[in-house]
């Protein structure tokens, strides 16, 4: 987002580089302050844990929970596993596509969101929220629903948006 | 005096809105000037009934679920404080045969108590466990967990207490006890459960393991889809510390422990021991050839007790009662409990911890009721993803390590997971080749080209290529994974594939006769 300057990458390292922390740590450190991880962190990362670029990007780029570019306004993680599955997930994956006119893990088949910015909907594929009792279940902006249904996507997704509205446009002015 | 309240804090209780059910309840007994003392418990793992609020009554805690924030209002017209007939009444919680039929042992509080209280948590047998320990030599330590005949509840079923030994035995300067808490498996949840409901359990647990071993670090290690987890287990973390039951003296004694959370990244291959420890080290989540086994070279290259949550949540429970009541429990090597989680297309799904030795029939008919859909059960996928599909005609088989091996299967962690007769047992084998693919570590090549191989041919094959050839390949492949992963990612994504294949071949569009008749 804007407010990352370019000076900020050695700012954030330096903030929460603890002696004694793990760089998966740190990561996580740096994705919950900014909403992601700028990729130019890479290189003061390596230099505070005295490895290669190489080695920090590989972390970086193993683990799904790690974004390299700002969250859309509303984010939608879906659990495709077999709990799910059997309850229908599928069927409400294409519903959702529909209502949305966005597909899944497109970003990350791309390998990345382009040079369009943040997008304002992402559709996301995850393995199991551990709901499975209560199937199917996703985040919304990170909180959780279970038993969820097309209507109650839609409406839990109506209210994500206009909650988002007001900074979603605040964003495009800026794009 | 004001009547105690209880509203579930767990995380599939607050997704159905059990904060704003808190809320409504504090303000309608003010509302009406009654006094009220909401507790926040637990989940009872009456997963169908959330959320659950439930009333302290002279009878018992009475229970009303499926709660919804508007019905508030006519639960105190119902006289609910008192355990008034409501729609909602579920009677008394205890007395609920899903619940009375367990033999909640690892569980034993879950749901009972408040699970951020360390004075509640005493005042139901927490500690006992650690007490008995701390009075105990190493050796006898481990040597109750061996006789308890506990073994790994993560899946892979080693004996415990074979790896606290070895441990122990190690010679090294730092020592860890380190518990796995990447609940990945679709249809799994009761580490989840036992980390929101019992935190305390777990942390006496490892406590008790650091004791035994001569480990003076531990860390636990949860998935990042588990925030509400981390959460609880890290207040849990401070309310334990404040009360010295960590630190350089743990009860005073002069064992040192220490311990705290680490999260996970989003990586399902992590729940695999040896690319967890890599992950906790900071690096990619890449899975280690063994040998050296990590009780010998683990975290940093120092000897390790990995366990999984339920394996260190189960181990108070053995020093506070003995290794002979532990081991009373349960049928042939598989001693004790297991928490079955009954997932997926089921009425009343949740979390039923029996002894080993039920029936997948019982489970999911007795206690799960059926489908949730109301069609008839047509397969059951049992230990996660890398579980096989149980047809109709395997329902009957005992739940025990071995007698599931026997058949090509795997306990694992207990999850199961119920499919109607709508389901396309193709789809869920292409499926499991794709979440291979996607989740793969990348070190072994069966795993890392085979899964994606794998979506391929069996795409192929339901396209409706069905000729011999692709079925042959089909099943080398999955001979080549099985044989050839260094790990269970790999090896282990065959087991539903070669299940669906052989029990359901029409989904596949394949003649449904079993394959050996077909040959002869």
């Amino acid at each position: 987002m804007e407010h990352v300057s370019a000076a900020a990458p050695d700012e954030l390292v330096r903030r929460h580089a603890s002696p004694g922390a793990s760089l998966l740590a740190v990561l996580h450190a740096i994705q919950d302050e900014t909403g992601f991880v700028p990729p130019e962190v890479v290189a003061p990362l390596a230099r505070a844990f005295n490895l290669s670029r190489a080695e920090v990007h590989g972390v970086l780029t193993y683990y799904h929970h790690f974004r390299t570019h700002p969250p859309a306004q509303v984010t939608v993680a879906l659990c495709r596993a077999e709990a799910c599955r059997s309850m229908g997930v599928e069927a409400l994956a294409r519903h959702i596509e529909g209502r949305t006119g966005c597909r899944f893990d497109a970003s990350r088949d791309a390998g990345g969101p382009g040079e369009h910015g943040a997008q304002p909907v992402e559709l996301e594929s995850v393995y199991c929220l551990g709901q499975c009792a209560l199937s199917p279940s996703m985040t919304i902006n990170g909180a959780l629903h279970v038993k969820v249904t097309p209507n109650k996507f839609d409406a839990l997704f109506d209210e994500a948006r206009t909650h988002a509205a007001s900074p979603l446009a605040s964003a495009k002015e800026n794009a | 005096m004001s009547t105690r309240v209880f509203v579930p804090c767990d995380s599939s209780a607050l997704a159905l809105g059990a904060d704003a059910i808190a809320d409504a309840i504090v303000q309608e007994a003010a509302r009406r000037g009654t006094s009220v003392e909401l507790v926040r418990n637990g989940s009872r793992g009456l997963l169908w009934l959330e959320p659950l609020v439930e009333v302290q009554t002279p009878e018992g805690r009475v229970g009303y679920g499926n709660v919804e924030v508007q019905e508030v209002a006519s639960l105190f017209d119902a006289g609910f404080l008192t355990g008034g007939a409501h729609a909602r009444s579920v009677g008394v919680v205890d007395e609920i045969d899903y619940l009375k039929r367990q033999q909640r042992l690892t569980f034993a509080r879950l749901g009972v108590t408040d699970p951020l209280s360390v004075d509640d948590y005493t005042a139901h047998g927490g500690l006992e466990g650690l007490k008995a320990a701390l009075l105990m030599s190493a050796e006898d330590a481990c040597q109750t967990v061996l006789d308890s005949g506990l073994r790994g509840r993560g899946g892979a079923a080693f004996p415990a207490g074979i790896k606290w030994r070895t441990v122990r035995e190690a010679k090294a300067a730092q020592k860890y006890i380190v518990c796995n808490a990447d609940e990945g498996d679709s249809g799994t949840f009761s580490d989840r459960l036992a980390m929101e409901g019992d935190p305390f359990g777990l942390i006496e647990g490892m406590i008790i393991a650091g004791v035994a071993t001569g480990a003076t670090r531990g860390y636990i290690y949860v998935r990042s889809e588990y925030p509400h987890a981390i959460a609880m287990l890290n207040t849990a973390l401070g309310k334990a510390r404040a009360a010295g039951w960590l630190g350089e003296r743990v009860l005073g004694s002069n064992h040192a422990f220490e311990l705290e959370v680490a999260k996970g990244a989003g990586s399902y291959v992590c729940g695999e021991e040896t690319a967890l420890l890599e992950s906790l080290e900071g690096k990619r989540g890449i899975v280690r050839a063994k040998p050296p086994v990590p009780a010998l070279a683990g975290l940093f290259g120092q000897p390790t007790v990995v366990h999984n949550v339920i394996t260190l949540a189960t181990v108070p429970i053995i020093f506070a009662r003995g290794a002979a009541f532990y081991r009373d429990f349960g049928m042939g090597r598989s001693r004790g409990t297991l928490p079955f989680q009954l997932a997926g297309n089921i009425k009343r799904g949740g979390l039923v911890e029996l002894a080993f030795g039920v029936t997948l029939r019982e489970l999911v008919d007795a206690f799960g009721g059926g489908t949730a859909s109301g069609r008839p059960v047509r397969a059951v996928q049992v230990g996660g993803p890398l579980g096989t599909y149980l047809p109709e005609s395997q329902w009957d088989i005992a739940l025990d390590y071995e007698a599931y091996a026997a058949v090509g299967a795997v306990v694992g962690h207990g999850g199961l997971v119920v499919h109607d007769d709508s389901s396309n047992l193709a789809e869920l084998a292409q499926y499991a080749m794709h979440f291979c693919a996607v989740e793969s570590c990348g070190k072994c090549t069966p795993c890392r080209i085979g899964s994606t191989r794998g979506v391929e041919v069996i795409a192929r094959i339901r396209n409706g290529d069905t000729s011999e050839k692709q079925v042959q390949l089909l099943r080398d492949l999955c001979d080549t994974m099985v044989s050839g992963s260094l790990c269970a990612m790999g090896g282990m994504t065959p087991y539903p594939v070669l299940s669906a294949l052989d029990h359901f071949p029409e989904d596949f569009g394949l003649r449904p006769v079993q394959p050996k008749a077909a040959a002869a």
